[in-house]
């Protein structure tokens, strides 16, 4: 890159500058020479302050740490690495700006980070364009792959789906009610949902209740009450909440306290994980479920090392760990493997061997990187229990491979993702053997020629 | 299922008359080896084996049974890693306090690494509970007797239903017996007898309606008929039980908005302080529930009444601090007190996020504000917001009569009427500032501590309620104590009762827009000021 | 709460105010020559180049920059305290994402030619009908002007005429934002809720992901900037703005003399959104999404602390202060996260309580020491 630069300074500076450009050329490429030794630079792209610190600053303390052991134990390719955090309060403009500086400005040779999928979408048009490495640790909505973007939270097939099925055929239930806050990832979710229960398994229409709430909601006596009313109709119900965040604690309380239980009417989660009830007085929540990917309660000598780092690192007995952490855990060991097997942090020589890496996870299996970008992961179910953990009662016989384009939604059922060369697609139509999805493209002009 | 788990229960039945008989005269050591059996039986993976084991820990006469069964309810049976089985007696931490569960001695401490829970699922998790109920039918505690029978309706089946016949005859409680009857004409209902029907005529509990419904169907018009009839009566009682249900909600909406609202209306209305960290006072008030109930661990009720002094004294020293601080060289820039306190709000919430932590906290809801008061079967009013919607009226009767009935009320009015001709008086208005001030920022934290049983506590809980807050007070006119009282409650009504049809959003879309009409119609709210003051 | 009489509030458009425009446009196009010569002569790794990623910050500062003379020409001028500013700037800004959506076209992830590709996910059938026009850049374009003026125009009429006026036309302002901000996280209102427009391609066939765009959009934003600024001062120092002044400082005294106050009000409110909506305009290509947290009623309040910062009723004040604070804050998350709304914070009351008049107020303030000049009385604020 300095070489080409070097070149194309143009002739018309005058002298001073031009022994000013010589100086910092040569430094420049001092600063080539010496990159060997040089640290590899991690950025760390979460909020901070804002609305979404609460979840997402323990994020970054997971990164550090992962970065901490990684250096303890002697670095990457000789090199150390070196954390580079920034916050992007929040705000998802900022998202954008953030990636820009710490692709641009900084440099990183990897990035961890977002939590919402809005931050997300501000951000992938940078990453793409810069040419960086995002990994993204958050279970949601699908309906996406791209190039530059590792999917290391469950797509709706590795989290809804199985979880519905655990209600259907373990429980017995016959009747839903979607509860969601309204943005996408619960819009995209129960609209698979729906048509899943709907196509797979039957269930009519009058079975299902759809409600969506703003972010934030805090009055639920309403829907609570519509909820119990629903469930008193003499079939099995059950909530499937996707909830977000700050509007679960109120929910849980109106819940209790209206006297719903959960061998009632069980809510299963997929937003709630043990970072969001240790803010919640979970005696009255016994038995309701979430479905993640990983819980705390995880039995394994792996986890149990993980907890008692992570408890070190915060300095707080009572620290939890989650699943999105669990996410960041296997994403900068892939990450890290991939560089160990490219021998390089070069971006692209990362993105190619990253596909098919292969490390444990924390529930005694192992998570590969799939060709679509995304992970494999175990689907587990879990109680709450009265001391804010959750107890395992079901996963899946073997790990689910996550899926960039549901089956169950029209404009992406024929979508695939593939980042192996020669295919190098992220949006690859079967049925026409186009990349870009062109048959919605063709049914739409249909649709208008009529 | 229902047949199995009904044998189960007639089993118990019978076993625990004869353990009742039993227990006192020969309290005979079982064989432990025989115990063992029976709980290792319960550690295996299959839910369906661990069921099984549970009716067979039922039908054993093990006198520790009910104990096993609850902690396995709990979740506190345990496995140890050297095979002995233990009940966990605290399982918060890291390392939990264990008892023997064969010989409930204490075995100290245990990591959870060496520990491996028997895990439950809902199906199990009713199973036992239908198994406890139905032992605790014949319990002397009669709390226990009620809620048994509570629990049996819709769970009787045709040989459990013979078997409660004598039970209902012999009944001492009336709630009991009443229960037990409703349960056992729920399945005669739903077998389609005429008897069931007529004696579920007037009910409102669900699983009636359930049954009747099933008898509306039935091959006999009569009782068919009968059933529609029934329930259309049950319809009808239904539609005003819910019509007064959501006036609750409203009312209980509405009294958490004059919480938020009412310690605005006295800086804002009284002072003229555009007070934007009002929200992050309150903030204050609920971390100091949170911090109490720290402070005195397992006494959350008493923590919770004693955070109302000190969730009043705290915002209230923190309000003088911004007055003296900040707000008294703002004098007569109103607007600007605006931008001043919103550095102070963001301030706050940053301050809070650093020294205590970005994340929520858990304040314990105690015993006696959980659950609801039940009305009748279709009717039961959650008990926290009770408590809230009382506790806002107190307040506010405490306000006003502060304000109308002492001297510090008498110079706040003065005051804010003309602040010249006041001071000529001898009021030192100064003085009165600072009390007003502090006087309207202890309120915000005295709605803190409510809503800590409400909602999150955590640093953003101010900033949900402050636009709602400002509207409320200006919705209710600037300064007026009635106006906000009524503001709030009919916003909180208005959007209860729009939510239902309109959704959540849409509701409060709807009064937001009604607010600005409404604002258009009458620019100084529901009850302008008058005279001087009026001219601000 | 406005009753002190000033007159020798026209020391500030007159004799120091028409240099302070010369001054103020001749430091624009400075700094703007600057950053591109900066930018594209000298070579990169060198330490006086300005690279892409700058150029385009700068240019989000300036459409803040843009937005803040809006809303400093109500607040100052007219003395209303908007808090729902940030509702026209994301209706522009809305406006123009429309635009860009359009511009896609085939190029989104389902490579549908006509519907966006929130649409396409959540099963839309066909376009709404206030998404029609928006594949033309003169309809759109001319969207970013009329939608929020359109708005401000309604609004305006409705609170001006019944005389909602102080801190009940404040609160229904935030209000306004507010409720707008509740409306488009709805996902059936068609904005893409939360997620809101995002993923743009091209603006006027212009590559979005080239530096170059990015250049030009950085100067298109000055130039407006510039633009915006000479149309305020024009009217702030027309009889029309001696009006408002008036209207400001006595709005009863106005109404008895004559003067149908409520139109003035509505006319330069309604230039006020129109400008408003032409930042978010250009705001949106440059950070590359739009989402209903704009419409959030604490941006709008930040806005009015810009220009509090920077100094309320001179218009450059306002410039200074939204690229004063924002720079702030892109330095403060950068270097101290945990603390930077400590500083932000502190910042906010500091400038209410020391500086009343803003930066501005301490620059004037040195320079007519400096003159020795007759010491005018303090303007009530």
């Amino acid at each position: 890159m300095t070489t080409l630069q070097r070149k194309t300074h143009p002739r018309t500076l005058s002298r001073f500058a031009t022994a000013l450009i010589a100086a910092a050329v040569m430094g420049a490429s001092a600063q080539a020479v010496a990159q060997e030794d040089d640290p590899i630079k991690v950025g760390i792209l979460h909020s901070l302050s804002g609305t979404m610190a609460i979840s997402e600053s323990t994020l970054k303390d997971t990164v550090e740490m992962l970065i901490e052991q990684q250096n303890e134990a002697g670095g990457l390719l000789g090199r150390q690495l070196e954390a580079v955090v920034v916050d992007p309060a929040s705000n998802w403009p900022l998202f954008a700006e953030r990636a820009r500086e710490l692709l641009a400005q900084e440099e990183v040779d990897v990035i961890f980070g977002n939590w919402t999928s809005v931050s997300r979408k501000a951000v992938l048009p940078v990453v793409e364009e810069l040419n960086g490495l995002l990994f993204y640790p958050v279970q949601y909505e699908g309906e996406e792959s791209s190039e530059n973007v590792f999917y290391t939270g469950a797509a709706p097939n590795q989290q809804a789906i199985p979880a519905v099925e655990y209600l259907i055929n373990e429980v017995g239930i016959e009747r839903f009610a979607l509860i969601g806050t309204d943005y996408v990832y619960p819009r995209t979710t129960n609209r698979i949902l729906e048509a899943f229960l709907k196509d797979e398994h039957g269930v009519a229409e009058e079975d299902i209740m759809v409600n969506y709430t703003p972010f934030g909601h805090s009055d639920w006596q309403n829907i609570v009450s519509e909820i119990r009313r629903f469930g008193e109709e003499g079939k099995p119900t059950a909530v499937i909440s996707t909830i977000n965040g700050d509007a679960n604690v109120p929910f849980y309380r109106e819940l209790a306290n209206q006297g719903i239980d959960a061998a009632d009417i069980p809510v299963i989660a997929f937003s709630v994980g043990e970072q969001e009830l240790s803010g919640i007085d979970t005696a009255p929540l016994v038995g309701h479920l979430a479905a993640w990917n990983y819980f705390m309660s995880v039995d394994t000598d792996a986890n149990y090392d993980f907890i008692d780092a992570w408890i070190e690192h915060t300095g707080d007995e009572e620290a939890v760990t989650n699943d999105p952490m669990e996410a960041h855990y296997i994403g900068f060991n892939m990450w890290a493997e991939a560089v160990r097997k490219a021998g390089t942090t070069d971006v692209d020589a990362v993105k190619d061997a990253i596909i098919g890496v292969t490390v444990p996870n924390l529930s005694g299996g192992y998570a590969a990187m799939m060709p679509n970008h995304h992970i494999t992961k175990p689907v587990l179910i879990g109680e709450v229990q009265d001391n804010g953990q959750f107890d395992i009662v079901w996963q899946t016989p073997s790990t689910v491979a996550g899926d960039a384009w549901s089956d169950y939604l029209p404009g992406s059922r024929d979508l695939i993702a593939d980042w192996r060369k020669p295919m190098e697609c992220g949006n690859f139509n079967v049925v026409n053997g186009s990349c870009g999805g062109s048959t919605a493209a063709e049914e739409a002009e249909a649709a208008l020629a009529e | 299922m229902r047949r199995f788990l009904s044998l189960g229960l007639l089993c118990l039945v019978l076993l625990s008359t004869a353990m009742t008989a039993q227990a006192q005269s020969d309290p005979s050591t079982p064989d432990d080896q025989a115990a063992l059996a029976l709980l290792s039986a319960l550690d295996v993976n299959s839910y369906r084996d661990k069921g099984e084991a549970i009716t067979a820990i039922l039908q054993s006469d093990d006198e520790r049974a009910r104990d096993w069964l609850q902690a396995l309810l709990d979740g506190r049976l345990q496995r140890a890693d050297d095979g002995r089985f233990v009940l966990v007696l605290d399982n918060r931490g890291r390392d939990w306090p264990v008892a023997d569960a064969l010989t409930k001695e204490s075995l100290g401490d245990m990591s959870r690494r060496d520990l491996d829970r028997i895990g439950i699922n809902n199906a199990l998790r009713n199973q036992l509970r239908s198994a406890i109920a139905v032992v605790d039918l014949y319990s002397p505690n009669v709390e226990r007797r009620r809620s048994s029978a509570d629990r049996l309706l819709g769970e009787v089946d045709g040989e459990l239903a013979e078997t409660l016949e004598p039970v209902i005859a012999e009944a001492e409680d009336d709630h009991v017996r009443m229960r037990l009857t409703q349960a056992v004409a729920i399945y005669r209902a739903e077998q389609g007898e005429m008897a069931g029907v007529e004696a579920l005529t007037g009910s409102l509990h669900p699983r009636a309606r359930v049954a009747l419904g099933r008898a509306a169907n039935s091959d006999d018009p009569i009782v068919a008929d009968a059933a529609a009839a029934a329930l259309a009566g049950i319809e009808q009682q239904l539609k005003i039980n819910r019509g007064l249900e959501t006036l609750y909600f409203g009312l209980s909406l509405g009294s958490v908005l004059v919480l938020a609202a009412i310690g605005l209306a006295i800086t804002f209305g009284v002072m003229g302080v555009i007070n934007m960290a009002h929200g992050e006072l309150m903030m204050l008030g609920a971390y100091t529930t949170w911090m109490m109930q720290q402070l005195l661990p397992g006494q959350p009720g008493l923590a919770l009444i004693l955070s109302i002094p000190a969730g009043f004294m705290v915002a209230a020293l923190v309000g003088i601090a911004i007055e003296r601080g900040v707000i008294q060289f703002l004098k007569g820039r109103p607007l600007e007190t605006l931008l001043a306190t919103f550095g102070i709000s963001l301030i706050l919430q940053q301050l809070v996020r650093t020294v205590i932590s970005p994340l929520n906290r858990t304040v314990v809801t105690p015993e006696w504000m959980s659950g609801s008061l039940v009305i009748n079967d279709a009717l039961s009013l959650t008990l926290n917001r009770m408590y809230v919607l009382g506790f806002a009226l107190v307040v506010f009767a405490g306000l006003m009569l502060i304000m109308r009935r002492t001297r510090l009320g008498l110079e706040v009015r003065a005051v804010t009427q003309n602040r010249a001709m006041a001071r000529s008086m001898g009021i030192r208005a100064t003085r009165v500032d600072i009390m007003t001030f502090a006087l309207g920022s202890g309120v915000a934290g005295l709605a803190g501590v409510a809503l800590s049983q409400l909602t999150n506590v955590g640093p953003n809980l101010g900033q949900n309620y402050i636009i709602d807050s400002f509207m409320v007070v200006v919705f209710g006119g600037v300064g007026n104590l009635w106006g906000t009282l009524v503001a709030g409650l009919s916003l909180g009504i208005i959007n209860q009762v729009l939510e239902p049809w309109a959704g959540a959003v849409l509701a409060k879309i709807i009064v937001l827009v009604f607010i600005i009409l409404f604002i258009q119609k009458r620019p100084r709210g529901l009850f302008p000021q008058k005279g001087r003051a009026a001219e601000g | 709460m406005m009753t002190q009489a000033t007159s020798s509030q026209f020391w500030l458009t007159r004799p120091f105010g028409e240099r302070a425009t010369q001054t103020f446009l001749g430091v624009l196009f400075a700094a703007l020559l600057l950053v591109t010569v900066l930018h594209l002569a000298v070579p990169q790794g060198h330490p006086l180049h300005v690279n892409a990623y700058t150029v385009n910050l700068f240019g989000k500062y300036l459409s803040y920059a843009l937005l803040a003379v809006a809303v400093d020409l109500v607040w100052g001028y007219l003395g209303i305290l908007s808090l729902g500013h940030g509702a026209f700037f994301a209706i522009g800004g809305y406006a123009m994402g429309m635009y860009l959506m359009r511009q896609i076209g085939e190029r989104g992830t389902y490579g549908h030619p006509v519907l966006p590709d929130f649409m396409v996910f959540l099963n839309w059938e066909s376009l709404p009908w206030y998404w029609h026009g928006f594949d033309m850049a003169w309809f759109a374009f001319a969207m970013v002007l009329l939608a929020p003026g359109l708005l401000a125009l309604v609004f305006g009429f409705l609170a001006f005429r019944s005389r909602v006026t102080g801190v009940y036309l404040s609160i229904i302002t935030q209000a306004l934002t507010f409720a707008l901000m509740l409306a488009f996280f709805r996902n059936e209102m068609g904005f893409g809720g939360n997620n809101g427009l995002t993923d743009f391609r091209e603006l006027l066939g212009f590559n979005l992901r080239s530096d170059a765009t990015r250049l030009g959009l950085f100067i298109a934003t000055g130039v407006a900037l510039a633009l915006g600024y000479i149309l305020c001062r024009a009217i702030v120092t027309s009889k029309l703005g001696r009006v408002c002044v008036a209207t400001r400082d006595a709005e009863a005294r106005t109404r008895f003399i004559g003067y149908r106050v409520e139109r003035f009000q509505l006319f330069v409110f309604v230039v006020s959104a129109m400008l408003a909506g032409l930042a978010g305009a250009l705001y949106v290509p440059q950070v590359g999404i739009i989402n209903p947290s704009e419409f959030s009623p604490l941006f709008s309040i930040e806005i009015v602390l810009w220009v509090a910062l920077g100094g309320r009723a001179t218009l450059y004040g306002a410039v200074i202060g939204a690229i004063l604070v924002n720079y702030a804050k892109t330095i403060f998350t950068g270097i101290m996260p945990d603390a930077w709304l400590f500083a932000l914070g502190a910042l906010f009351v500091l400038v209410t309580v020391l500086l009343p008049k803003g930066v501005a107020g301490l620059l004037s303030h040195l320079k007519r020491r400096k003159e020795d000049d007759h010491l005018p009385k303090e303007a009530a604020v």
